[in-house]
């Protein structure tokens, strides 16, 4: 019986023995063992090694970061505290002139190349600035200008009142100081603006700015005025002095109340008042007011601006030529279709002599799109038809634009 | 007279400004805040590989820094970012529950425009809001005219914690 059992094992045994005496690299369980131990070792080595190079990789990036750190908050890099930016945009405009014996305006511009330099000297006291070249090309007989429109100090006071002195943008209208290509429909700035406000507009003084957390604030003005004249009808936009030796015989007290409180809504007002239109040079011209109005409402895909503005002037030279009341209105509804393509209309009216009864109103449709391809640069299009007075140039036609931001 | 009339306004509304209240807070007070006084440990994601291709896509740049840290407790998890507005960093505070934005709040706003981006008007919008496949916000958040880049810098920052939150939790198992 014994031996019946121990037989299969036996055979068994010996079926086994056969391959392995044939194998001879197969190791015993003895060595089987040994290697296993090697492994672990192996392993536990490894895995030492792997904690101490995740503490070498840890340490180091701490290192990096807190030299960044440190480089950031001791503001030792120039770099850091010295920035450039700009904007800039070309023109195509191929206007046909309405008015028999008018000439076409057919012409292809870089009509701004804008750099800004800005530099923080410490955490409440910056510099910033905006040189401007219009009209690509600056000589005697050439369309050029080459023009300093910002250049000031900030200084903050508080968290939320701050103060500054230089040459600064007037706070008034939408796109005066807010005119970077990408930021506004239409290839050319809508011309109420340009003719009413006037932008761009800088004088050089002193402000002071502060908001609330309700979203009011409030932006308070002291500087150089116009100085218009008989010779140019007393229009407003001919009376940019622009800082350069600019009379300050009659400074310009300007202040503005604006709203943000809700996202996507802006609603302002300005008030600008100078004593002397021409800066004492014409006895016929007297004190001028500036009141302006306006509202921006985005939500969504939707936009809305509405702008009204008007100059009421002082004395029998302007009211002579009408120019006592000069105003202009406009209203522009847009949508954007996706993040990148945005479809706008704009109705525009505007008069530098709506004192009198003389037929001097403008009025023009602007009916276009824009088109993002990055968030900083724009292509636009946009078909204008103009009413002018008799007399005047007339222009519709086609606009082209290309701009950027940085 | 009317520079002594201005002068006057000018003091008024000094006065009733600086008696309004701050609006800058710690990082680390945020953090308490949000876990209601028990603030977990830190602990720390690397921006590497696909991850980094996708924070890039949300910041429209790529990050300068290899690995953020991050607060994380149950379906909670706190960010303290900072991104460049127009010229200076903006340091934010993010606090999302359960995917989705629980608070959001700036802690330091250093810029000289788009100071409505530092109030609730502005930042309770993010309330509520999730991120989509394509990277996107789930809900309309309206801007404020004149603070565009501020305005970008807070959006894109909580756009990189939901994110971040996204990859942390599935890590965590929540």
């Amino acid at each position: 019986m014994h031996v019946m059992k121990t037989l299969p094992t036996l055979i068994l045994g010996c079926v086994l023995a056969l391959p392995l005496s044939s194998a001879a690299e197969t190791p015993s369980m003895e060595q089987m063992w040994q290697m296993i131990k090697q492994q672990q070792q192996q392993l536990e080595a490894l895995s030492k090694e792997n904690r101490a190079l995740k503490s070498q990789l840890n340490a180091t990036t701490e290192a990096v970061e807190q030299g960044r750190a440190e480089t950031y908050a001791q503001g030792e890099t120039t770099a850091a505290h010295t920035r450039v930016g700009g904007y800039g945009e070309l023109h195509y405009n191929d206007l046909e002139n309405q008015r028999a014996g008018g000439d076409d305006k057919q012409e292809i511009d870089f009509h701004r190349f804008v750099l800004f330099f800005s530099h923080e000297f410490n955490e409440e006291i910056r510099f910033f600035s905006e040189l401007e070249l219009e009209h690509a090309f600056n000589a005697d007989g050439e369309p050029g200008e080459v023009e300093l429109e910002q250049a000031y100090l900030e200084f903050d006071l508080t968290d939320s009142l701050s103060a500054r002195g230089g040459l600064f943008l007037v706070p008034v209208g939408i796109l005066n100081e807010t005119h970077e290509p990408p930021t506004f429909y239409g290839t050319e700035r809508n011309p109420v603006e340009k003719n009413i406000i006037p932008v761009t507009w800088w004088e050089g003084g002193a402000g002071l700015s502060g908001h609330y957390a309700s979203g009011l604030s409030f932006d308070l003005a002291l500087t150089s005025g116009l100085k218009t004249s008989a010779a140019s009808d007393y229009a407003v936009r001919k009376g940019r002095q622009k800082v350069a030796e600019a009379k300050a015989d009659n400074p310009a007290f300007t202040g503005r109340v604006k709203w943000t409180g809700i996202p996507g809504l802006e609603v302002a007002a300005t008030l600008q008042h100078q004593s002397d239109i021409t800066q004492g040079e014409d006895p016929d011209a007297g004190s001028a007011n500036l009141y302006e109005a306006h509202v921006v409402w985005s939500p969504g895909p939707f936009g809305l601006r509405a702008l009204y503005a008007q100059w009421d002037l002082d004395g029998r030279g302007p009211a002579s030529v009408g120019a006592d009341e000069q105003t202009g209105w406009y209203l522009e509804p847009s949508f954007k279709i996706n993040p990148q393509l945005g479809l706008f209309g704009r109705y525009s009216s505007w008069d530098n002599q709506a004192g009198d009864d003389s037929d001097s109103e403008y009025n023009q449709w602007n009916l276009g799109l824009n088109y993002w391809p990055h968030q900083d640069v724009v292509l636009k299009v946009d078909y204008q038809n103009q009413e002018s007075p008799a007399g005047k140039d007339e222009f519709d036609g086609l606009n082209l634009g290309i701009g950027y931001q940085f | 007279m009317m520079i002594k009339v201005l002068f006057r306004l000018v003091l008024l509304l000094s006065f009733s400004l600086v008696a309004a209240a701050e609006y800058e807070q710690r990082p680390a007070d945020f953090v308490r805040e949000s876990f209601v006084g028990q603030s977990p440990k830190p602990a720390l994601v690397w921006l590497s590989g696909d991850l980094r291709q996708q924070v890039t896509r949300v910041l429209g740049h790529a990050p300068d820094y290899l690995r953020l840290r991050y607060w994380h407790k149950g379906e909670r998890s706190v960010w303290i970012l900072n991104e460049i507005g127009k010229e200076r960093p903006i340091t934010l505070g993010v606090s999302l529950l359960a995917g989705r934005v629980e608070r959001v709040k700036v802690l330091a706003f250093r810029e000289s425009r788009g100071w409505e981006v530092r109030y609730p008007f502005f930042t309770d919008q993010f309330k509520g809001v999730g991120l989509q496949p394509d990277l996107q916000l789930d809900q309309r958040v309206d801007g404020i005219t004149g603070a565009t880049l501020s305005v970008r810098a807070v959006s894109a920052m909580v756009k990189l914690a939901l994110l971040l939150d996204a990859r942390v939790s599935a890590k965590h198992g929540t």
